[in-house]
């Protein structure tokens, strides 16, 4: 059996409207991407939602919406990634561990820092005693995620898994990645993004979940078809070569996807990584791109899977995520490919049922 | 397509000892390694006893081979992953597909907390050196890149669970033929960060903490890493392989966001789930090494869940944090090590500070250190906040 | 102690970012834990540290909050106590 599994259902909280997307794109001019936050109220009780940092009511929101689109109330397994997990909490922590020198410090932010939060509180708001795990490994948060849940689903085909990522920013945390120089220097239009040819990106944060089934039904969405990480390539050579031998392993050429979706976020530097190898394999293929309509964060690649599980599903490809060529008019197999730095790649492929 | 996912080897360091052996002489002399906090500058020093690392970050990066102002969870990491992979004898690790799954709890926030000293005050101050490596993540590849390890890089974190599910996550690769080898288990230095934590919950014992004791108040915090390696059949069948890892499950409690049923609903179900996966009826668990933290509530959910799964088949149990204290990312797999050498060796391992009978309970832990136990399987409960539990089975054969 | 218990509710409705409630929808008798205000036991260890912040009073054993902390008036009547012996 291949470790392959069928989408159910997807649920995002985004810097775009999950409700409109991709009709209509929301436009931005800044630094910084923040989630348009729907009322987390409609998920989530008024007694239970005041300890709750807003990267657990995101992945709250998001775990929902996705569990009803795929019409289940129950999952079989929560599996997420989180690269930095719950910011906003350990920031109160640390905080107030400095300034009042180790005194009269609270337990809440303390109990909501810990990387098993989101995951921990969706089980408890579900009541769910399944398979928990929470990965945290930077760009590669969600790719381990999704590879667990496959893993899981060959040990047990009946069910299903709730996997999905989620990311947040907060004040402190845009101060110090900003000292690194991975932003621009100046506000940036969102749309004109990837045309900047500048260094640096603009900052993003979110949340998307997936149901996930090892057999298909009415309810399918896609295909989570394959799924590979790659850790510093020495080489782009290293990274086409990969990506080739990922594509022959699921009996494809380059030529036979459909549509290339790129984690392009405008730096100049990391996107000709792109460049490089997509004017080789897929030379006159369409490339799309998603960090322009999210912003970057290490789990970003979860919202180009939902915006690729919406293509595949409704058969359309927005052309506001177009980067190179037109839009397909039908789809039928989707690569994402995301890099973070050059070092963390990750290869998703999507088909249609 | 699934195979058998074999223990080749392990490594530990922690308060006790810097490598295994260490750590069994401590055992067998019952010398826990509760003291005052020497490496970690807290204003509650004087108030908590922890258990350290007995060792500088000098000292321990230079056996790390890295450099001294890295964090010291990376420093521990690194020693515990060395020792694990030159005691399989397989050789350069270079010419096999591997892996490493790492759990860590809050990655390098040793660091991050002297960091926010300035940071606090001005945030364009503080060295950038001191947060480059924050990420959970950084951590485990600051250790990956130094062992040569490129095919996989995974870290895990579900607070005190962690280690034991980066096992079931290794053994996962293995048994479907994703990698030949992975390292996989925790790690986690002492911080102020988890030290005032803890605090805030009134949970930390002043004393040496007394685990499965009735007059228990408590845990101890210590540091320290675990790591086994897994192997699928045609790489074990090359050596000698400690035991194999029959069993593993992960259930969530679902109960509360920090305290465990007080049915240890979630304990039971991964204790179950472990017991059914490795096809074995609780009478076969010839020892159990408990999560046994020491704090009223985990002690009562952990020991109800298993006065309901085994009846009256008790094996022996008994929290080897009792000498380690609670290395919290770690845990899972210094004392998944602990639990495959145990079988290994025939050893049970001794509960120490234990005085006073849990009224609750129909059994007592295991007091007195002791080899040439035939064992066959052993169990290693790891349960933790956000009420992710999971438990792992050990089989010799 | 009416100045006190007001003063009270307007504290635990800050310091447990109770959203929604208003310090007169507390009564001075309602029991703050589970059927009453619904609050669980993180709670108490927050209340711990608000008779700290605010009261200065410090509780150094966690078992005694059920009693401390049963209603808003029993928390009056502790601290008015304690701030006697002091």
């Amino acid at each position: 059996m291949k470790p392959q599994a069928y989408i159910q259902g997807t649920g995002a909280v985004s810097a775009q409207d999950s409700n409109v997307f991709p009709g209509t794109i929301r436009e931005y001019e800044s630094i910084r991407l923040p989630v348009a936050d729907p009322d987390y109220k409609q998920w989530i009780d008024i007694k239970q939602i005041r300890r709750m940092g807003r990267v657990i009511k995101m992945g709250v929101a998001a775990s929902h919406i996705s569990l009803q689109h795929a019409g289940i109330t129950m999952p079989d397994a929560i599996i997420m990634g989180t690269a930095y997990g719950c910011l906003a909490d350990t920031g109160v922590f640390l905080n107030k561990l400095v300034t009042q020198k180790e005194d009269m410090l609270t337990p809440t932010a303390f109990i909501q820092s810990t990387h098993n939060t989101v995951g921990g509180q969706i089980a408890l708001l579900l009541g769910c005693h399944a398979y928990n795990n929470t990965f945290v490994h930077g760009a590669f948060s969600l790719e381990n995620a999704l590879q667990d849940s496959l893993l899981f689903l060959l040990e047990q085909p009946s069910r299903k898994v709730l996997a999905g990522a989620v990311d947040e920013i907060t004040d402190y945390s845009h101060a110090i990645l900003s000292r690194f120089g991975l932003y621009k220097s100046a506000p940036v239009k969102n749309t004109a993004l990837l045309q900047s040819r500048t260094a640096g990106t603009v900052a993003g944060e979110g949340a998307a979940f997936f149901v996930l089934a090892k057999e298909k039904d009415v309810q399918s969405q896609a295909e989570l078809t394959g799924l590979e990480m790659l850790y510093k390539p020495r080489s782009a050579q290293e990274t086409a070569m990969r990506l080739e031998q990922f594509l022959q392993r699921h009996g494809l050429q380059a030529q036979d996807i459909d549509l290339l979706i790129t984690g392009r976020n405008g730096d100049v530097k990391e996107d000709a990584y792109y460049e490089t190898i997509e004017s080789g394999s897929f030379a006159g293929k369409p490339v799309a791109a998603f960090k322009h309509l999210c912003g970057e964060y290490p789990t970003a690649a979860a919202f180009a899977m939902w915006m690729a599980t919406g293509m595949l599903r409704d058969q359309q490809v927005p052309s506001a995520a177009m980067f190179k060529g037109a839009a397909p008019a039908a789809v039928k197999r989707i690569l994402i490919w995301n890099h973070q730095h050059t070092t963390h790649h990750s290869f998703i492929l999507l088909s249609a049922c | 397509m699934s195979e058998n996912v074999w223990i080749a080897g392990g490594g530990v360091i922690c308060g006790i000892g810097q490598n295994l052996a260490q750590c069994l002489d401590a055992f067998e002399k019952m010398q826990p390694g509760m003291g005052t906090m020497r490496h970690l500058h807290s204003v509650h020093a004087q108030t908590f006893p922890v258990v350290e690392v007995k060792a500088d970050n000098n000292e321990l990066a230079q056996r790390a081979g890295l450099p001294a102002h890295l964090s010291r969870t990376a420093l521990l990491s690194m020693i515990a992953a060395k020792e694990a992979w030159d005691s399989t004898g397989l050789g350069d690790i270079a010419q096999y597909r591997a892996g490493f799954v790492s759990a860590n709890t809050v990655g390098g926030m040793d660091k991050t907390e002297h960091f926010f000293e300035a940071f606090v005050e001005d945030n364009s101050k503080g060295r950038l050196r001191e947060v480059v490596h924050h990420e959970c993540g950084s951590i485990t590849e600051l250790v990956a890149d130094a062992m040569g390890i490129r095919h996989h890089v995974s870290t895990i974190s579900t607070a005190c669970s962690s280690g034991a599910n980066a096992l079931m996550y290794g053994a996962r690769m293995i048994s479907n033929g994703l990698l030949d080898v992975v390292i996989a288990g925790g790690t986690d230095a002492l911080t102020r960060f988890t030290l005032n934590g803890f605090n805030t919950l009134m949970i930390l014992d002043q004393q040496k903490c007394r685990p499965f004791d009735d007059t228990r108040t408590g845990l101890n915090l210590g540091e320290g890493a675990g790591y086994v390696v897994l192997v699928a059949d045609r790489l074990a069948e090359k050596i000698k392989p400690w035991c194999r890892l029959s069993g593993f499950a992960n259930a969530n409690d679902a109960y509360h966001q920090t305290a465990s049923s007080p049915d240890g609903t979630g304990n039971y179900l991964a204790m179950q789930g472990a017991l059914q996966m490795s096809g074995l009826q609780p009478a076969d668990i010839g020892y159990i090494n408990l999560h046994g933290t020491g704090t009223q509530n985990n002690d009562s959910s952990e020991g109800l869940a298993i006065v309901r799964l085994f009846e009256k088949d008790y094996p022996p149990v008994s929290s080897t944090k009792s000498f380690t204290g609670h290395t919290l990312g770690a845990s899972g797999g210094i004392e998944a090590v602990l639990s495959a050498c145990a079988l290994k060796e025939g050893i049970i391992y001794p509960n120490a500070q234990f005085a006073t009978q849990m009224k609750e309970l129909p059994f007592s832990p295991v007091t007195a250190f002791s080899r040439g136990h035939a064992l066959q399987h052993v169990m290693s409960n790891s349960f933790g906040f956000g009420g992710n539990c999971s438990s792992l089975v050990f089989s010799k054969q | 102690m009416e100045k006190l218990m007001a003063d009270l509710k307007a504290q635990i409705i800050q310091q447990l970012n109770l959203q929604e409630v208003k310090p007169e929808d507390i009564g001075d008798d309602q029991p703050l834990f589970k059927e009453g205000l619904g609050l669980d036991s993180i709670d108490a260890l927050e209340l711990i540290v608000l008779l700290q912040q605010h009261h200065n009073i410090r509780v150094a054993n966690p078992e005694d909050g059920p009693n401390i902390f049963y209603s808003v008036r029993t928390m009056a009547e502790y601290i008015t106590e304690q701030k006697k012996n002091a």
